[in-house]
């Protein structure tokens, strides 16, 4: 068969769901209304840190209406969603860990009753001191100021030190040395569809869960793990995602405790979180406290990098683990660093748990650093994009830290957002107020090593074809909005010549759909789409050969186009898809295959060496241009200008769609979102009106341009673009406040008070934490060897 | 254990009967008149199409018409209600053809995760019956009370344009 070019991949194509979502029908989790249903709500812990010395529910069992309460004695068995870090309870057993942990879970005939049961039933809690700071986190010692007691010190939940390639000599080496300390706030998600969550645990003894959740494969895991059920007997329905961005990647205490609830009073139970609930849930982005070193030669070339960052945990491990890692594992892929080492520690506070957000971990160190090169181009007198463009990362490299680089558009993605920009007529030359900030990044197209260790696929594709020409796609990818379910389509449709409207998407359902590990890690479109082109690939010899046979023309002259499969030479000689399926169906029987993708080996051998791993990079560079009031301190952002090398864009309109959206939530993040905490742990503003976000009004213009680069691991070349196009916009804002008033800050939000001391002269440097990290693990790539073993 | 419990009053009922006026079509429905227009939409009518965020009024989610104006369902009563023309998401379409607004949001994909599209649709839909030909500042500012946080309001704002130069 020859080679086509390509029909459906490329498109501008409306994804497959657009109009049910533009005419109101898509069901999201909290539309299901299923007969019989009953309500549950959860009481929350009024205090950041106590012990729960007993808890009385029969007042509550007493009322009219109420069918079950439970609390953490029903539900003993503890979970999280990394495998070594399970420390979160349904229900909390002994203590309770940040304002809003839940206590005890009521089930009841209406939403109103089971919130009026909450206030009869009675805890009795010791109050103990709340950790609510890094600091206080790092010095506590006493055993009643611990958050947790399987950790082995103190509230240090982990604390890796890594070492690549010559440090010490790369510093030594060096003509300039600059250091400096960062700090970036936390913020939350603020999907605009709350948590939400129905159970029904049924006649035939088995349970279905529909949840609002990203990952309904590691939920499935987790609910068998906490209820002690068979897995088998357990199907997880993932409900189109009103929104994730990462806030619904983890296992939650409300999705265990409304399927434990129906497994007691045997009806279907919803629980819909309300505005406030859900800033208490949270997994949100780490307040990182960073220590950033650079040493670089006179023409400002790296020769070592050194990163300590100190994260803000919250309450529990949620992705911690992989977070910390995160904060250390990108900075090499952008510009060559000979020599890079790094120190990460993560703390457990009195605060609700954070966890991945859009980008999990790596905007924090990309702030730093960007900003960093910003200030060694200044002092050094050479334009900051001419310095990154002297010594980007090569495509087909292996980084000092031992990531592979296949496809890079870095240097297309500066060359492009420079010229759109017009950054040289404006970078420095702009009046006092107006200024320009560059800045540039990279991120995964998946992480290579899945959640949980095993050697089964990331994803998985089953295809059905039926003589009625349908076709029928399942993957237990759910669709967040991002358009994965689009992806499949496409992917299929452009394999076997025919409408991506015709094909029937089924997702997201444990039950009748392969897993697919879930919307994280920017993996959905690498991995689905090569397990469907898979799939598609074990079809087609069968639909060729009886093309081929009916047609009398050999199968290396035929293709799928135009929803036949025709002759290259003879375009006019052609079988309708549908017929070719029923021969085909005729000649071999029922006709499905399925598809797997595995991610590339991890090129690297070492213990945290699991992170940082992928398919393939994206590139991300992006400008701002804004301007400042420095009477107010008030931030306009007149234009951003954003280049990303997504590979191949399967369908600009969703590419552009991710990536203007990150360039907005980065901007929300660089000018106002903070998830922030009252002195005696009471989240300060749990509400959309005082959690400030961007409205219209806020977000500029925002110039995409997309940069492809046909990256050989990906589907078409595809690489991601929902996560990595926000990491250059923070720091670029940054840089762009320095261009119009002249004033480094070193922390976000940049809010108008900040402005204004720094003008002052008043804004005091991030203070960073003395800590002792443990001795470094050494590595150097190619060896596949630790060269020494950590202390 | 049910035996035991304190029976209600049963001799005053809890429900009020509702007229409403909702997508040109006259409702009539039981409900508690505590309850808020967004509640008696979803819960009572099953019109499940509106949505919402914060019920707190702050994000926009739940925005239905209301004799032609948008207006927040979550601050507003269903008893309120009665006597106006209501117009939800569900009777954006007409005859089985899309709303204007409704194709061109499709076809540029303004609606990522949709949550909140129901809403600004409707918002928008009160902006053109009005001003069939906003400026984009317009535009902005009639959708500034509308939270979107997939998009960045660019194809949104695009698909208001789009739906605006068909007329």
């Amino acid at each position: 068969m020859k080679k086509k070019t390509l029909s459906v991949i490329g498109k501008a194509l409306p994804k497959v769901d657009a109009m049910a979502k533009c005419a109101g029908e898509t069901v999201y989790a909290d539309d299901l209304n299923l007969p019989r249903m009953i309500y549950a709500k959860l009481l929350r812990s009024p205090h950041p840190h106590a012990r729960v010395l007993g808890i009385n529910t029969a007042r509550a069992l007493q009322l009219e209406g109420v069918f079950a309460v439970i609390t953490g004695a029903d539900l003993p068995e503890k979970f999280g969603i990394m495998p070594s870090t399970q420390d979160e309870e349904t229900l909390a057993i002994d203590k309770v860990r940040y304002v809003g942990d839940p206590v005890a879970a009521v089930a009841a005939v209406s939403e109103m009753l089971a919130e009026k049961a909450l206030g009869y039933i009675d805890v009795e809690y010791e109050v103990l001191k709340p950790i609510l700071s890094i600091e206080d986190a790092l010095a506590s010692n006493e055993e009643s100021e611990r958050i947790h007691t399987w950790n082995r010190h103190a509230n240090i939940q982990k604390a890796v030190s890594l070492e690549f390639g010559d440090i010490e000599g790369g510093f030594a080496r060096s003509d300039h040395i600059f250091e400096g300390t960062f700090f970036y706030q936390g913020n939350t998600h603020l999907p605009m569809e709350q948590y939400s969550a129905v159970a029904f645990y049924g006649p035939d003894d088995k349970l279905t869960l529909w949840s609002s959740t990203q990952t309904p494969h590691y939920v499935h895991r987790a609910l068998a793990k906490v209820l002690g059920l068979t897995a088998s007997r357990i199907r997880v329905i993932a409900t189109p995602v009103g929104g994730g961005f990462g806030g619904k990647s983890d296992p939650f205490s409300h999705e265990i405790a409304v399927a434990k609830l129906s497994l007691i009073t045997r009806r279907p139970v919803k629980i819909t979180l309300t505005r406030e609930e859900s800033f208490y849930v949270h997994r949100g982005r780490h307040p990182v406290k960073m220590w950033a070193k650079t040493g670089v030669k006179n023409d400002g070339t790296i020769q070592a990098m050194q990163y300590k960052t100190f994260l803000d945990g919250g309450g529990y491990s949620s992705y911690g683990l992989a977070t910390v890692y995160y904060t250390g594992a990108l900075q090499t892929v952008t510009y060559n660093v000979p020599a890079y080492k790094f120190e990460g520690v993560r703390v457990f506070t009195n605060k609700p748990a954070c966890g991945p957000k859009r980008g999990h971990g790596t905007p924090q160190p990309r702030f730093a650093m960007e900003i960093q090169l910003d200030e060694i181009a200044e002092k050094l007198g050479i334009d900051p994009i001419e310095l990154r463009l002297k010594q980007l990362v090569p495509p087909n490299t292996v980084t000092v830290n031992g990531l592979r680089v296949s496809t890079t558009g870095l240097r297309e993605c500066i060359e492009k957002v420079a010229e759109r920009a017009d950054w040289r007529k404006k970078f420095r030359k702009l009046p006092f107020g107006h200024g320009v900030g560059f800045a540039a990044s990279s991120y995964i197209s998946g992480a290579g090593l899945p959640i949980y260790w095993n050697d089964m696929p990331h994803s998985g594709v089953q295809i059905k074809l039926d003589r009625s020409g349908g076709v029928a796609v399942f993957c237990g990818s759910i669709d967040i909005g991002q358009g994965s379910d689009s992806i499949l389509a496409y992917a299929v449709a452009e394999e076997f010549g025919i409408d991506p409207a015709d094909i029937r998407i089924v997702t997201a359902d444990t039950d009748l759909t392969p897993v697919d590990l879930g919307s994280y890690s920017s993996r959905v479109t690498v991995m689905t789409g090569n397990a469907a082109i898979q799939a598609c690939g074990k079809l087609k010899p069968l639909l060729l050969e009886v093309a081929s046979e009916a047609l009398e023309i050999p199968g290396d002259d035929l293709e799928f186009a135009d929803g036949q499969v025709r002759s290259v030479s003879l375009p006019q000689r052609g079988i309708v898809f549908a017929e070719c399926v029923r021969k085909a169906e005729g000649k071999f029987g029922t006709l499905g295959a399925t598809g797997s993708y595995w991610p590339p080996k991890n090129p690297r051998d070492f213990k945290g060496s699991g992170v940082g791993p992928t398919p393939a990079y994206s590139y991300s560079t992006s400008i701002v241009e804004l301007h400042c009031d420095a009477e107010t301190g008030d931030i306009k952002i007149d234009k951003v200008w954003i280049a990303h090398d997504c590979g191949r864009a399967f369908n600009p309109l969703l590419v552009q769609g991710q990536t203007e959206g990150s360039v907005y939530m980065a901007l929300g993040e660089a000018l106002m979102e903070e998830q922030i905490f009252r002195k005696n742990g009471l989240h300060k503003i749990p509400s959309i009106l005082e959690y400030k976000s961007p409205t219209t009004l806020e977000t500029p213009e925002i110039e995409t341009i997309l940069v492809e680069t046909d990256d050989p691991e990906g589907p078409y070349g595809a690489k991601e673009a929902g996560q990595g196009p926000l990491l250059p916009v923070v720091p670029a804002v940054a840089n762009a406040v320095y261009d119009a008033i002249g004033v480094r800050i070193h922390e976000i939000p940049i809010s108008p008070d900040k402005i204004l001391r720094a003008l002052e002269g008043r804004l005091k440097p991030v203070s960073v934490p003395e800590f002792q990290f443990p001795a470094p693990l050494k590595w150097q790539p190619g060896e596949g060897v630790q060269v020494t073993q950590k202390s | 254990m049910r035996q035991t419990k304190k029976s209600e009053d049963k001799t005053k009922l809890s429900k009020t009967l509702l007229r409403l006026r909702v997508n040109g079509e006259t409702k009539e429905v039981a409900t508690e008149i505590s309850k808020t227009l967004l509640e008696v939409l979803r819960e009572d009518l099953g019109l499940i199409g509106t949505k919402h965020g914060c019920e707190l009024g702050e994000c926009g989610t739940c925005a239905v018409l209301v004799d032609g104006e948008p207006v927040l369902s979550c601050l507003m009563l269903g008893i309120e209600a009665e006597n106006a023309e209501i117009a939800t998401v569900e009777g954006m379409m007409q005859n089985g053809q899309p709303h204007p607004l409704q194709q061109s949001f499709a076809a540029l994909g303004a609606a990522q995760c949709g949550y909140c599209i129901p809403g600004i649709l409707l918002t928008a839909k009160a902006l053109l019956d009005k001003n069939p030909h906003p400026s984009r500042q317009e535009i902005r500012e009639a959708l500034s009370g509308n939270l979107c946080r997939c998009t960045g309001y660019t194809k949104i704002i695009e698909a208001v344009e789009l739906a605006a130069a068909g007329r």
